[in-house]
């Protein structure tokens, strides 16, 4: 290879070039006026871990613990929702402002677009009926299984609630089991993370069960 | 088309942002690197969800990087109106990329073929075949590109 073959390989931007991504953060600023950006992702500290959380112009679609690989939810929200996925924090401020105070004791209430086109059917119904319960507020996986319009399924009901796209938001941890026990979550059997949420709220009894009406 | 799982767009921009950005800086200097660099992933994300084949991920990207260089070539030749006796490129940010700003200037001055094929052969590292791929021309064209280019640049370049 001659000298100016080599010069021309050899060179590279200057180190620490931030270039490319200035030109990445208005990229992102156009997808979004251009209607390009289908899935914004971002991640989101919280006192249970890092949050991984996405939404699509409808709203807010998914919210993730660490348990599973933030590569793991992005490439299925490639799969099922639309490949065309970037982090962009900005459409996620609201989020995680509203997170912020939620975690400090601050607020009780999420005021925030919810796109649910993860779930469908009955799963969907039950976790629609769980949106409705206000903070602090537990009902029983019966009670949910009765107001999703079958009283019997009540099984299906915890595993709908198990497989919540949007926990914390779609406030699955205030669904517990008939004798006040706090029941699975997020797929677990056992959760640290619904029992402190629970006492967040102030719904958790003295003996560690949760305080059913 | 069902059972194709394209990566999230995400991965491609991690992967290969850089590598596009610094193909368009060598053509075409920071400036007008910027702008193109978001034509360049605004029309692939545009395109992205029905694309047919993922294996080349990066010679697509550099496809479209490629027209894009080109209608801003066109687009400047358009603008540059000869007005008197201007001194050359005043204001023009030359030195881009590290180390030989001489060089890349006289890339820069290449015929467009010429400075393209330089570019995807030496900076992106591809293969004449994908070269051509690239271009839209044959590997033989690709080749003689390259090779016509680095003649001229001898005679600029005294390295």
């Amino acid at each position: 290879m001659t000298r100016l073959e080599q010069a021309l390989k050899g060179s590279a931007l200057p180190a620490g070039d931030a270039g490319a991504e200035v030109a990445t953060g208005r990229l992102l600023a156009r997808a979004e006026a251009e209607g390009l950006l289908d899935v914004a992702f971002t991640t989101i500290e919280s006192p249970f871990g890092e949050l991984l959380a996405a939404a699509t112009p409808r709203g807010l679609v998914r919210l993730a613990y660490d348990m599973t690989p933030k590569e793991t939810i992005i490439e299925e929200l490639a799969a099922t929702v639309s490949p065309r996925v970037l982090e962009a924090p900005g459409r996620l401020e609201p989020l995680k402002r509203q997170l912020d105070e939620y975690f400090d004791g601050r607020r009780r209430a999420f005021e925030l677009k919810l796109d649910w086109r993860l779930t469908r059917g009955f799963t969907q119904r039950i976790l629609r009926e769980t949106a409705k319960l206000g903070f602090g507020q537990v009902s029983t996986y019966g009670e949910m299984a009765k107001a999703a319009g079958s009283p019997r399924a009540v099984r299906a009901a915890g595993n709908a609630l198990g497989s919540n796209p949007i926990p914390i938001v779609v406030p699955c941890h205030r669904i517990v089991r008939s004798g006040g026990q706090l029941g699975g979550y997020a797929g677990l059997l056992d959760s640290d993370i619904k029992r402190r949420l629970l006492e967040l709220e102030g719904a958790l009894g003295p003996s560690g069960q949760a305080k059913l009406f | 088309m069902e059972g194709m799982r394209l990566p999230p767009f995400q991965a491609l921009l991690d992967e290969h942002r850089d590598v596009v950005y610094r193909f368009l800086v060598a053509s075409l200097g920071r400036h007008d690197a910027e702008d193109c660099f978001q034509e360049t992933f605004i029309s692939a994300m545009r395109a992205y969800p029905k694309l047919k084949d993922d294996s080349n991920l990066r010679g697509w990207l550099l496809t479209i990087a490629h027209r894009k260089a080109i209608d801003a070539h066109r687009a400047r030749a358009r603008r540059a109106v000869p007005v008197e006796e201007v001194p050359e490129r005043a204001g023009e940010d030359d030195v881009s990329l590290n180390g030989e700003p001489e060089l890349w200037r006289a890339v820069r001055d290449l015929p467009p073929k010429q400075r393209a094929a330089v570019l995807h052969r030496y900076l992106n590292d591809l293969a004449y075949v994908d070269i051509g791929t690239v271009m839209g021309c044959s590997e033989e064209a690709a080749r003689r590109s390259v090779h016509e280019g680095l003649k001229k640049l001898r005679l600029v370049w005294a390295g």
